[in-house]
């Protein structure tokens, strides 16, 4: 059972164009890695737009597998997923849906 | 003789000869490429075969081990399309010039530093993978083949400095006793992979086992992580001695599998399994399950588009019954809430899910999802023994209401032609202490409960048991936490009603006793956990456990309770 918080919206203090952004917390006990991280990456894969995903100070391209890994993100941990492109709000719904329902999917 | 203490990885006991795998020194040729778009193209091909190979490894690892394992073959593969890597890779062909072999080093290098440099065991692991999977395009760059192993013609256990997980599936397990390594934790899928296939393994012995000559006889426990380099005949006979009982102890246990659990005084108690699709259920059969007391029926409306259709969920429900043969199923209905997002649903967002529209009150709210799921599940009751179940109750109403909902699906069903089996039994997950504290009004309702005890202590304690600053609060083992069992025990007794448990709790050695001990008549749990649960359950007395868990009533903490049962139980866990 967990309570998160998540936002869906736009960012505008640090960027010139506001770039759809949410930020989500992982609470899969392995973390941003092993299956959770290849079902992150092969959902941003399935969008055109291009996807960057942060995490304490650090971001890297969501569709790169070993450059979610390289993030370190532990069970718990904060990310901060952005996406520009034409479907970049249905990217980050899915994304969102994806970490918020524990990576649990039928494939 | 000598004796090295390594990391007990995987338990089981060998004796035979050293084979030692020799480590290829990885030489990275950096001359240069003298036709660029000509390596490029050779990488590709290579990058190629080796998404096949991984293809191939992943799919008999699926089969022989477990889809979990499976995965590190799978995300391997996606790391050899990782478009940065790629695009480094190309970088570095077409502008330096370099060859194919060079570049994927320096490219994959620096992930590898990158992970390594997490400091955490979890992650390092991911740098060996990304090393292993490193070395299987070089070795097919380079023509080379990759069996570790090659050359071994008798039973022999393996050693080597570390063995990635491809070179562990690779090894013929009918040749291979063991395996044991210089380097390697306890956590790595060589680890993982070794315990699954059943092969005995110690990893980090450190350097000195790879002194031994080949041929050399070698003693391994991975039970303890002791390796005897040239043991004498003490140690020998110890170890076939151990081995013999430890086999005999399996073979017992693995083999009264399918026989029913009855305690030492003649109390038998139903040993159920909790399952999510068909697949659990021919796992859970094999190993030794009495019915299941818990069909998670989410599957079916996670990952789609739309809920699925009711002659969909007919089929589904039907595949499962199928397995069981007449044994009962337990089918929840649909347990999601907010939180799980699914995009049909359509609902409003909420500050709490978990204290939000979820389980019943879902189904309740959304007869277009509920009904469906009821009107599959009443269609299949009249095939198998199928007992329906309504997750997350708190009230009476709620409970009176579905069960309404029930039987307006039945004699809809019944007026378009269907022969709908009468006194379907028809129970309620006893999950917030609400329906704990009214379970005797509930049992007049229903014919079952079953308590999930991973939802209740985490809402008697008010305590989220995924956050790792609270998790410890909501163990099932609070004493609290077992009054309400107890409580529910006795309201459902009294009333003739049976009480199951289908949280982690049941098939946690340690909790067995205590309910048992509460009067707790059956207990569901996943597959892997039946056969030594009822092992348990059959060396045991009730007298036993109803005074063990009187006392744990009492205890005044979750290690109190737990201490409790491993002083007056030493042979559990």
């Amino acid at each position: 059972m967990t309570v998160r918080e998540s936002r869906l919206g736009s960012s505008g203090t640090t960027q010139e164009r506001d770039v759809p952004q949410v930020t989500l917390t992982v609470t899969h006990e392995a973390g941003l890695h092993a299956r959770p991280a290849s079902l992150f990456v092969e959902m941003c894969n399935r969008f055109r737009s291009d996807i960057t995903v942060a995490s304490a100070g650090r971001s890297v391209n969501g569709k790169s597998i070993l450059g979610v890994l390289t993030l370190g993100v532990h069970k718990g941990g904060a990310i901060t997923v952005s996406a520009e492109g034409d479907d970049a709000e249905e990217a980050l719904e899915h994304l969102q849906r994806l970490v918020e329902c524990n990576f649990e999917v039928t494939a | 003789m000598k004796l090295i203490k390594g990391l007990p990885a995987a338990a089981g006991l060998a004796i035979g000869p050293v084979f030692q795998i020799k480590a290829q020194p990885v030489r990275v040729d950096e001359s240069p490429a003298l036709d660029p778009a000509g390596e490029w193209g050779r990488l590709l091909a290579a990058l190629e075969v080796a998404r096949m190979q991984l293809g191939d490894i992943a799919a008999k690892v699926r089969e022989e081990v477990g889809s979990n394992e499976a995965g590190v073959f799978e995300a391997q593969s996606l790391m050899l399309a990782d478009p940065d890597l790629l695009a480094s890779i190309r970088e570095k062909i077409e502008n330096q010039r370099e060859n194919a072999i060079a570049a994927l080093t320096e490219s994959a290098g620096g992930y590898v530093r990158a992970l390594e440099s997490l400091g955490d065991a979890y992650f390092r692991e991911r740098a060996a993978d990304v090393a292993d999977v490193v070395q299987r395009v070089t070795s097919i760059l380079r023509g080379e083949r990759m069996d570790p192993a090659y050359g071994l013609a008798a039973p022999s256990i393996v050693v080597g400095d570390d063995l990635t997980p491809s070179q562990t599936v690779m090894l013929d397990k009918s040749l291979v006793l063991a395996l044991c390594t210089a380097r390697g934790g306890m956590l790595s899928h060589t680890a993982i992979l070794a315990r699954s296939l059943g092969l005995p393994a110690v990893v980090g012995c450190g350097a000195t086992i790879l002194e031994c000559k080949p041929g050399t006889n070698l003693a391994l426990d991975g039970g303890t992580g002791e390796v005897w380099i040239d043991p004498d005949a003490e140690i020998v006979a110890g170890l076939e001695a151990k081995r013999r009982l430890a086999d005999e102890k399996r073979r017992i246990v693995h083999s009264l599998r399918h026989e029913p659990s009855v305690t030492r005084d003649g109390k038998g108690v139903e040993v159920l399994a909790n399952i999510g699709n068909v697949e659990d259920a021919r796992v859970a059969m094999d190993a030794g399950a009495e019915g299941v007391g818990l069909l998670r029926t989410e599957f079916l409306y996670l990952g789609t588009e739309r809920p699925p259709a009711e002659e969909d969920q007919v089929a589904a429900y039907r595949a499962i019954i199928d397995v069981f043969r007449g044994l009962p199923v337990v089918l929840r209905t649909l347990d999601i809430g907010g939180d799980k997002g699914l995009p049909y649903l359509d609902l409003a967002p909420e500050a709490n899910p978990f204290l939000g529209v979820r389980g019943i009150r879902l189904c309740l709210a959304r007869p277009d999802i509920f009904r469906p799921q009821l009107r599959a599940a009443l269609r299949v009751a009249e095939n198998g023994n199928l007992r329906i179940m309504f997750p997350m109750v708190a009230t009476l109403g709620e409970v009176r209401t579905a069960r309404r909902v029930l039987q307006q699906c039945a004699a809809e069903l019944r007026s378009e032609g269907h022969s709908i089996a009468a006194g379907i039994n028809v129970g309620i997950m006893i999950e917030t202490p609400a329906a704990a504290m009214i379970a005797d009004q509930l049992a007049g309702e229903v014919d079952f409960f079953s308590i999930g005890t991973n939802d209740l202590s985490q809402y008697a304690l008010a305590a989220d048991r995924t956050n790792p600053a609270t998790g410890e609060l909501a163990s099932a083992f609070q004493p609290s936490v077992l009054r309400l069992i107890a409580r529910v025990v006795e309201a459902a007794h009294s009333r003739g009603k049976r009480v199951a448990v289908c949280g982690e709790l049941g098939g946690e050695p340690l909790a067995i006793p205590i309910l048992i001990g509460l009067g707790v008549d059956e207990l569901s749990m996943n597959a892997p956990a039946i056969p030594s649960a009822k092992q348990i359950l059959r060396s045991l007395e009730l007298a036993d456990m109803r005074e063990a868990a009187v006392r744990a009533l009492e205890a005044e903490s979750p290690d109190d309770v737990q201490a409790l049962v491993r002083q007056r139980f030493p042979t559990i866990a």
